[in-house]
Formats: C-alpha cells, structure tokens, sequence
C-alpha cells in the first residue's frame, strides 16, 4: 500500500493553484482532504504524476448565510459542518448526512468540495446537494462557472469540473416556510458507504406538498434524483399510501449493483424503505415537529 | 527428593482437591495489602504509560544500520501453474539486490517447503504452482522500502491459471486436486473422531426428541492492528541469527527455525517485541518470516519485512470455517440425551492449523458443554481447498469456539422446539455443581463449575422475567425482540504432557524469579503477552506468593535468550500454565526464605510462619524477617553451606486443563424494514475462577466480547467462485468498533479451579467464545414465531431481510 511516485505543489492562493492545474493538466490531481484519493493512490488505481494540494489556501473554509443561500467554502471540513449550529437550527437534511459521512475521524479531514468533486454515487453529500437543489462554483483560468448541482454529475467518479477548474463553494438555497428535510441512510457499519440513503427536501403548505425534491444514494453508476418518487407526493398529500407509492417509484427508478453490501434486490427493496422514512421524518420536519 | 523440594511439597500439597466440589462465591480474594498489591487488586497495567505514549517497541520500530526492505510478489490466481518469474527488470532497478524464487530456496537446501504446526507441509514460495490467491510468489530486496514496492511490479511472472476450487463440499469430489505434490491425489486430508459411536446412536433410538441443524462457522481474520513482520538479522562473522519477530511462541519458533535451518539453536536469537495483538494469528510461521531470514542470510546485512494489511488479510491465517451438521436428542421430559456432530473443515492449501499435535481438530470435542448428556459422537473431516492455510484458533482454545456455538445453538433450538423458556431448559440440562470434576461423555476432565449460579446472576442482572413479558407485548404489536442466551464452558490451558505437544515439544511452561539484594525482582517466563497485561497479572502473582509489592517486580518475556523456554501465549494458558510456574518458583524461594530467617532469628525453620511478607516467630509476630531482609542477608550473610542468592525456576507442567465458564445474555431488537439487528443490552457473567487482578479480567472480557460480536454480525472473509478475496481491506473486512459495541455489562462469580496453585483459570477467551452464540440464539428467539429456525453468522440485514420477506413481514 504505497503509492507511485508522483511531484508535491503546494500552491498558497486559487490563482496559483489554477494555473497549475492548467500547465499539468490531465497528469495533476487536487489534494484538499485526501480521504478519497489517497486510499486509491495506495492501492495504485490511481497515479497521478502531480498532487495540486489546496489545503494551504486560506479563505476557502467558510459555512456561512448570504444571499439567500447557505454557502459553503469547498475546503469546508465535514467535522466543521457537523458542528455548525446554523446547519443543526436550519439545514436538518445535511445535519443529518453530517452525522453519517464515514467516521468523525475521516469527517476530521474530508472537505464538502472533495466529497462533491469526486463525484462517487457512494458518497453522500451528491444526493444531499441534489435534495436541496444546489449550486455549485467553480474557478478556471478564464474566471467563475457557477454549475446547477442537476448538471454536476457526469458518470462515475467524472463530474462537470474541467481538469483546470477548481471547486471553491457550494450554495444551498436557505428552505423558506414549511420546509424541511431528511437523509436516512443504511451502513453495515460506522464508517462504510451506504448500502441505500434517501435525502429528501420538500415544503409543505398545510396538509399538502408542494415542493419536493429526493436524491439517492449508491444504488446508481451516477449520483441520481428520484424523479418519480418525487411526482408521487408532489402537489399531493404525503399519505402514508403516496408514501408508499414514492417508495416503490424510487425502489423501481434506481439501478443497484449486486456487491457485498448486498443483492440488487436487497438493495431495491431497503431503499423503498429508506425514502419512505426520509419522506415520514421531513413532512414531520416541515410540519415543525422534530 | 531433596530437602528444598519436599519443604516446597509440604507449603502446597498435591492437589488433592482435584477430586473435591469448589463453593461458589461472588467475593473476589485479597490477602495482601494495597502496597503490595498482590491477587485482586484492581492494579493498573505497568505496561500502559509505555503504551498510552506512543513509546511502544515494535517490530516496526527496530532500526538498524545498513538495513534492507523486502517486499513480497503475491499471485493474483488462487490456482495456476507457474511458467517463467523473469525478474530482469526488477533487478535492473537501482537499489534493488536480490529477488528471491522458489527455486533460490530449492537449492539453498530445501527450503521452499516448511512444515506446518499439524505435520503438514506448506510452501514457502512455489516453483510449479500456486494454489491460493495472494500466495507469495517471490521476494524483491533492495535499500530502500519505496524501492522494494516499485521493484515488486516490474517482476513478470506468467501463469497458466487451473480452475479453483473454494467449497469444501465440491473439493471431496477430487474433481481439482489441491496438494498435487502428495502421493494421495485427494483433498481429504484426515479424518478424526471423538465419543461413543454405538452409545450415540443407541441414545438416538431411543429418543424422544431429535433436533437436527446445518450451520457455518465462516472463515474469519484476526485482524490484529499490527500485522505481521519480521526484521532479520544474520552477522557472518559471529554467525549468530537475530530475529526480531511478531511471534507469540518465540522459544518454539528457535526450535523449528534451527531444524528447518540446520542453524545451530543458540545462535538463533528470536526477539518477539511488543506485540500489536496476536489472537492467534501470530502462532504460524509464514512464509515471509522464512525468507525475510534467508534474505538476511544470503546478503549478511539486516532485512525488514513487513505486510501491508491486505497481505496480512489475504494470506495470512484465518480462523473458523467449520461446517457442520448436528443432531441433539432429548427424553420425554426433555432431558438431553445425546449430540450426534459431522463437520467439514476447511483447510484452505495445507492444514497449517494451531492445534496441539494429537488433537487435528483441537479441543472441538469440548461440543457437550455445559450440559450433561449419556453420549456424544463427533467426526470432523479435514479438507484442501485453494484458499490460504490455516486456521488458527483465533482468541480460541482450539476450535473450542465452533464447539460452543453449534453446542449452545442446538440448545437453543431443541428448547424452542420443545417449547421451553430457554433460560429453564438450560438449568435443567447443566452439570450439577455436586457432580464436579465431571467426566464428558467425550473424555474432558472438567475440574469445577457452577452453570446455575452464573446464569442466575445472568438473569437477575439483566432483569430476564420482565424482558420476557416486554417481548410478548411487542410481538402482539408485531415489534421483533429477541433475548439469546449462551451458557458456555470454555477448556483452556494446554496442557498436561501426557496429551499435549506441539511438533513433540510438550505443553509446559516456564518461569524464573531473580530477588535481588533490595529486596526488588526481575522474573522472566516462557509466555509472551499480546496485551493481555502479563506484566501486571504475573508481577501480582509473585507480590502474592512473596509479600514483594507488585510495583517492584519487573516482568520479561520475548527473547530467547534470556527467558526459560515456554510454549507462548494463546489458548488462554499463560495463567493456567507460566502463571502456575510463577507461583511454584516463588514458592520455591519462600522455602529457601524460610532458612535464612530461620538462621538469621535463630530459632528452627518449623518455628517461623508465613505473614503476607514475611517469616515470622509463631506466637511472637514482632520476631520476623521481611522478604526484603531475606533478600539482602542471600547475598550478604547467608548461612554457612547454603548458596548465596535467592532465585527459582519452574517448568510447569499442568495436571489438567481449566474449565472457564460464564452465562451471557443478549437482547436484540430487529428492523422488520431493512433488517438490520440492534444489540440492545448485553450482560456477561464470567467464572474464571479466582481472579488475580479485576481490571485486567474486565478489560479482557470487553476487548472479547466487541470480538465476539464482530463475527456474530460483521466479519467474514468472503471469496468469489474463482477464490479471489473480496474482503482485502477494512472497507469490506467489517471489524466493528466502540460504536457498533453495546455497553457490555460485566460480572463474575468465582469458582476456583481445584489445581491450579491459584485457583485460577484462563479468561482471554471466554467472551469470544460466548458472546457470538448469545447474539445470534437472541436474534433466531426474535424471529422464532415466523418459522425462523437458524441463521448462520455474521448475522448481516440482508439475511436477515430476506428471512423477513419469505415470511411476509415488511415495512
Ligand atoms: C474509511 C472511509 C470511509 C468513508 N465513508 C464515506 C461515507 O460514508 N460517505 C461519504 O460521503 N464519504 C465517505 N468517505 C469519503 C470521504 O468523505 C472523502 O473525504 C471525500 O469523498 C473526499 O473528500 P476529500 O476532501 O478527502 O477529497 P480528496 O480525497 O482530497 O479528493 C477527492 C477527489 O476530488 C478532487 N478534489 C478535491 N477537492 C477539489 C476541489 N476543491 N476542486 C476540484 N477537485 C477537487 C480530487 O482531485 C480527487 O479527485 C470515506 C472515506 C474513508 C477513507
């Protein structure tokens, strides 16, 4: 488990890191946590002859409201998040996925921007960031390209980022009245990917749904939205037969693969179950229940 | 017998109480006072500030000059022929010096086959073929670790891969012959036996009741947090082989190296530092350990070898993966009357198991438990698959684990069918406390116990009656609880010489107490802890015996070169075995105490009595000697004809083996939506007779019993059809941590063994063994009513999930 040899830069600002990326280009790879990366440089399945490492740019760690918008610096580590009470007070959808994103020791180091740039239907802040709706920013040499979080994910492991394009922020619209959310996610254990999670993010006017957004977790090759589960409930009223409804909608749209963490109907089947609790726990949210 | 020998003799007469009923107590014995800290008090391990500062030796940690790094060519094949290993490009690596072959070890003397621990041979590198995935193919030496793992690539070694053969049932067709180098072309390698065929079946006419269950104890990995490695250091000029080594036999591995080697024994050197955990799975010799020698050997500088944790998963050792088939009978009142056991036992490539020699599949036989029965037959069948030699007992007194859950799963099964509280059938199935030392049905001696106290106090604690009538409510509302219960018995401390060798070197252990003139002590002993706190454990066993507080007595164990020869530490016998050799010593040297005080107050030896630290006048206490003024008047005015010094050894060896016991209780809740099980309380009563310091027992049972719930939900080594292993890393091999862990509810009752000097018995194990059939009898007792008879282990939410749908219950 040691890598191949490859060349160290440690550039101090966007700019240097930028134009790095851009004279490198397919031969570098950004460092920000390293938790992802790293683990596939050991194990050789990935070699990149240059590491563009972004942890010594300042001003790239922020959770703050503008505009809004909760934004997100990309340098943000999943433990700062975690412990961000404005994220507990108001974001209870990425409250909850904070709690369950691998170990509080990987959430230590692990950036929100490597989790996303990574583009790994595994991971779980995909589906929390297509829940919600974000958007993402990025800066290349020719300047900033905000990106719709719908057309973030390209295929596995390949998102819009070109390989000179840094993510530097996320933007999660700020849930206005009536709204509320939920991941729930199944793991064999602390610190294993899921084996389904269902983030759900809707509003609800009095008895009825009238903004629903639901995203899954690594039961598809891309991070994916759960449209017709989503239609299920939409402009409906969130019974416990529409919820029913979503998750069989959901259980039918996505496309798991069999592996250890279980069959392809296993898999169908708990994330039925997952987005109909996901669904159950943010209508009582946005009701103002806990 | 000499004067010094019959005075030992008559401190501590012959265990005549082998054959007497030990009372039961909760009361923890303490004799001594807090400063010298003798049995029972709850010490703090004198290990630990080495530990908790990162100030530790291990392998890893042994620096020194001009030392080399091997790295290790693995198959990607868990079976091919070998064609052609063409490692020009590798050598014309700068930095790179050797690359080792089979064929280098062929013709350095025979050195790529070695035997294993059970009489069996396993291959140190192959010429002809591999035969499991991730074999060491050859060895890459060069100056410099990053060198070694780049130079590992660039050799090109072309296989002609052979179909592999990964289920034990299809390797008994002999379709692929695993061990083609053998005279007999089949993969069955032993049958084995224990019981009373005819009597069995008899019983089995004759019954009642007969329960029958199929289950698999899968193969799991030790997975110790340090993996294995080796630093090997041959000087040519004085010829003496230093190997610092992760072992934990170091004096039978010196033993095995010089006949394998031709090395003369004392000048091989095996140095076992502080150990990262062991559970077994550093009882081998790998192959890397052989050629990490032969690579120091053949350059004359020192060579560091060490895995990487997917080498360490892989390739090394594993535990488990018995399959069995059991029959329990029963009367009309539900009395057990018999256990009828066929087993499979995979082997993977060669029977590299760790058991004592007689005993192919150990202690297996222990399967009556703690139940008295007429008769009891088991058969166990050995196999060659392509997969990994092994296995090792792991945290197992040989194979005692597999014997304890099929054991305690038919238990809980016949009681279920029967209709039975299973708390009930059990009390009325165990061995009496009257009917110890009982005689198994399969030939155990157990020396003593007392199930029903334990399993009271089980119950009691974790308040069974009441969770009972919880779990009638919750199914009336179609909420799945589950409450499991194991009520084991554990045979530990190999062993008496009579049955128990290992390659022929018997299964005695070792210990050797210096005094020095102030009174303070250096003892060193044939064992070699793991993090089982031996330094603590034995320093208190001595401060016992001889009145010197604990925190004056330094413990050694590891190089061969200075402590006394022993077998190790595993099987829970360094208490039962070096621990009893640590009292006998000292007791050795109390009766040589006895005459310097006896000189030095002038009054007769048959005058003076013990007191906790001293030799004192009988009837005038303040007329005494401390052990600390013995001390100095050995050396400094000792009687005229008596050798000066105060020092003894004892080579220990056991009159039986220790019966451990304890009654675990396990209450479960289950998702009927994703299946996932939730270990809601867990209560562990253990009985390891007397106990010699508390914290180290409790802190062992935790450790054990997070390890018992790791293969009850979690591990498996998991392999696809063509034997390559999907469980390489922590990402799939799932070791559960403190957060999977329930808060793990520890008790004791005390029933002392009737020979161990102490009335000590083995502990290390007990909660491995016991906890994985608690969980997964709580998990089959949630489920009961939808027609769930058995679930094999790790218990995962997809098993679980799939019995719930085929039963029409969802979410
Ligand atoms: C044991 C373990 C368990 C885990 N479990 C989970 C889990 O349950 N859920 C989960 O979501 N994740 C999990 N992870 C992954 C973890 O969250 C990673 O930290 C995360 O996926 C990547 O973030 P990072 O900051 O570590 O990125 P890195 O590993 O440094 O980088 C990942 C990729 O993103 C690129 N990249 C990083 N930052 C940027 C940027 N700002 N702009 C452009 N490209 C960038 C890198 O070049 C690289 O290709 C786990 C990791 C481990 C080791």
């Amino acid at each position: 488990m040691i890598p191949g040899e490859f060349e160290y830069h440690a550039p101090s600002t966007v700019e240097d890191a930028v134009s790095l990326l851009d004279t490198l280009g397919d031969e570098a790879k950004v460092l920000a946590g390293g938790h992802s990366l790293v683990p596939a440089m050991r194990f050789r399945l990935a070699q990149p002859r240059h590491l563009v490492d972004i942890n010594r740019i300042a001003g790239l760690s922020y959770v703050r409201e503008e505009d809004g918008h909760l934004v997100i610096g990309a340098l943000t580590r999943e433990s700062e998040l975690e412990h961000s009470s404005l994220v507990a007070g108001r974001y209870p959808l990425l409250a909850d996925a904070g709690r369950v994103i691998a170990d509080p020791l990987v959430r230590n180091r692990g950036t929100v921007g490597g989790n996303l740039a990574h583009a790994d239907p595994a991971n779980d802040h995909p589906a929390v960031m297509l829940a919600y709706g974000a958007t993402l920013v990025a800066r290349g040499p020719g300047g900033e390209r905000v990106i719709p979080v719908d057309d973030f994910f390209v295929g596995l492991f390949e998102s819009a980022l070109k390989p000179n394009e840094l993510l530097v922020e996320i933007r999660i619209p700020s849930p206005g009245a009536g709204s509320g959310g939920a991941y729930r996610k199944l793991e064999r254990k602390v610190g294993d990917y899921a084996i389904s999670a269902a983030a759900v993010q809707l509003t609800m006017d009095g008895s009825m749904c009238t903004a629903a957004r639901i995203a899954l977790t690594n039961v598809s090759p891309v991070p994916m939205r759960a449209n017709a589960a989503e239609a299920e409930i939409l402009g409906e009223e969130p019974t416990e037969d529409a919820i029913e409804a979503a998750g069989r909608a959901a259980a039918a749209e996505c496309d798991p693969s069999a592996d250890l963490r279980g069959s392809e109907e296993y898999k169908r089947d708990i994330t039925r179950v997952l987005v109909k609790r996901a669904i159950r726990a943010a209508v009582t949210r946005a009701q103002g229940g806990a | 017998m000499s004067h010094l020998e019959s005075s030992v003799q008559s401190l501590h007469p012959a265990p005549e109480g082998a054959s007497k009923q030990m009372e039961t107590t909760d009361q923890i014995r303490i004799t001594t006072p807090e400063k010298v800290c003798g049995m029972g008090h709850r010490m703090k391990r004198k290990e630990d500030p080495r530990f908790i500062r990162g100030q530790g030796h291990y392998v890893d940690d042994v620096k020194l000059p001009g030392m080399l790094y091997m790295d290790i060519v693995r198959s990607p094949y868990a079976h091919a022929k070998i064609l052609n290993i063409d490692a020009s490009e590798a050598l014309a690596t700068p930095g790179v010096l050797a690359v080792i072959t089979g064929k280098d070890l062929k013709d350095a003397g025979n050195l790529h086959w070695m035997p294993t621990l059970m009489s069996d041979t396993q291959m140190v590198l192959p010429i002809d073929k591999v035969v499991y995935f991730a074999q060491e193919v050859c060895a890459v030496v060069a100056t410099e670790r990053y060198i070694a793992a780049d130079a590992i690539e660039k050799v090109n070694v072309e296989y002609e891969p052979l179909p592999a053969v990964v289920d034990p049932f299809e390797a008994l067709k002999d379709e692929v012959i695993v061990r083609d180098d053998k005279e007999k072309k089949t993969n069955h390698v032993w049958h084995w036996e224990a019981g009373d065929k005819e009597a069995t079946d008899k019983v089995f006419g004759e019954a009642a009741t007969v329960v029958k269950q199929s289950m698999h104890l899968p193969r799991i990995h030790v997975a110790s947090i340090e993996t294995c490695g080796m630093v090997a250091n041959y000087d040519p000029t004085m010829g003496k082989m230093q190997l610092y080594m992760t072992t934990q036999a170091p004096h039978a591995i010196r033993t095995v190296f010089a006949l394998v080697s031709g090395l003369p024994e004392h000048k091989i050197q095996v140095i076992s530092p502080d150990i990262g955990g062991g559970f077994g799975g550093k009882v081998p010799v790998y192959p890397g350990y052989v050629v990490c020698a032969v690579a120091s050997l053949v350059t004359g500088k020192p060579v560091k070898w060490i895995e990487d944790r997917s080498e360490n998963l892989q390739a090394d050792s594993f535990a488990r993966d018995y399959h069995i088939t059991a029959e329990m009978a029963a009367d009309a009142k539900g009395k057990i009357t018999g256990l009828r056991v066929k087993t499979l036992a995979d082997n993977g490539a060669a029977d590299a198991a760790a058991n004592p020699s007689k005993f192919p599949a150990g202690m297996y036989s222990i399967c009556t438990g703690s139940y008295d029965m007429k008769a009891a037959h088991v058969e166990v069948d050995g196999v060659y698959t392509t997969k990994p030699p092994g296995g090792v007992a792991y945290r197992c007194s040989f194979r005692v684990t597999e014997a304890v859950h099929m054991v305690e799963r038919m238990t809980d099964i016949l009681a279920h069918e029967l209709g039975e509280d299973p708390a009930d059938f059990r009390v009325k199935n165990f061995i009496k406390p009257e009917q110890f030392p009982y005689k198994s049905p399969t030939g155990w001696e157990y020396d003593s116990g007392n199930y029903d106290a334990a399993l009271a106090k089980a119950m009691d604690i974790i308040g069974y009656r009441e969770l009972r009538k919880e779990q009638a409510e919750k199914r009336a509302r179609g909420e799945l609880m589950g409450i499991g219960i194991c009520s084991f018995t554990e045979v530990v401390g190999a062993g008496p010489s009579r049955d128990f060798d290992i390659l022929g070197i018997k299964m005695f252990d070792s210990a050797e107490i210096r005094i020095h003139p102030t009174g303070k002590a250096i003892a060193r002993f044939g064992t070699k802890s793991q993090g089982q706190g031996h330094e603590t454990t034995y320093a208190q066993i001595i401060a016992e015996e001889l009145g010197i507080p604990a925190a004056d007595v330094e413990i050694e164990e590891g190089d061969t070169d200075t402590a006394p020869y022993g077998l190790g530490t595993y099987a829970s016998r360094s208490t039962p075995t070096a621990g009893a050799a640590g009292a006998m010593a000292a007791r050795k040297i109390k009766a040589k105490a006895r005459k310097i005080a006896a000189h030095l107050l002038e009054v007769g030896e048959d005058d003076l009595e013990w007191s906790v630290d001293r030799w004192q006048v009988k009837g005038s206490p303040d007329q005494h000697k401390t052990i600390q003024d013995i001390a100095f008047a050995a050396y400094t005015n000792h009687p005229q004809g008596m050798e000066a010094g105060l020092e003894a050894t004892d080579y220990y060896d056991p009159p039986n083996l220790t019966f451990p016991f304890g009654s675990y209780i396990a209450v479960v809740d289950v998702d009927s939506g994703t299946g996932e099980v939730k270990v809601r309380r867990f209560v562990a009563v253990d009985d390891c007779g007397n106990i010699i310091n508390p914290l180290v027992v409790e802190g062992q049972i935790h450790g054990g019993l997070t390890q018992g719930l790791a293969p009850a939900l979690f591990e498996e080594i998991v392999y696809d059809e063509n034997g390559q292993n999907l469980t390489g890393t922590f990402a799939d091999y799932l070791v559960p941590t403190a957060v999977e862990s329930p808060k793990w509810e520890t008790a004791h009752t005390i029933t002392p063994s009737p020979h161990h000097p102490l009335g000590a018995k083995g502990v290390g194990e007990s909660p491995t063994v016991g906890a994985p059939p608690a969980i997964a009898n709580a998990v089959v007792d949630a489920l009961w009513h939808l027609g769930v008879r058995h679930v094999d282990i790790p218990i995962t939410p997809q098993k679980i999930w799939k019995l719930l749908r085929d039963a029409g219950v969802s979410d």
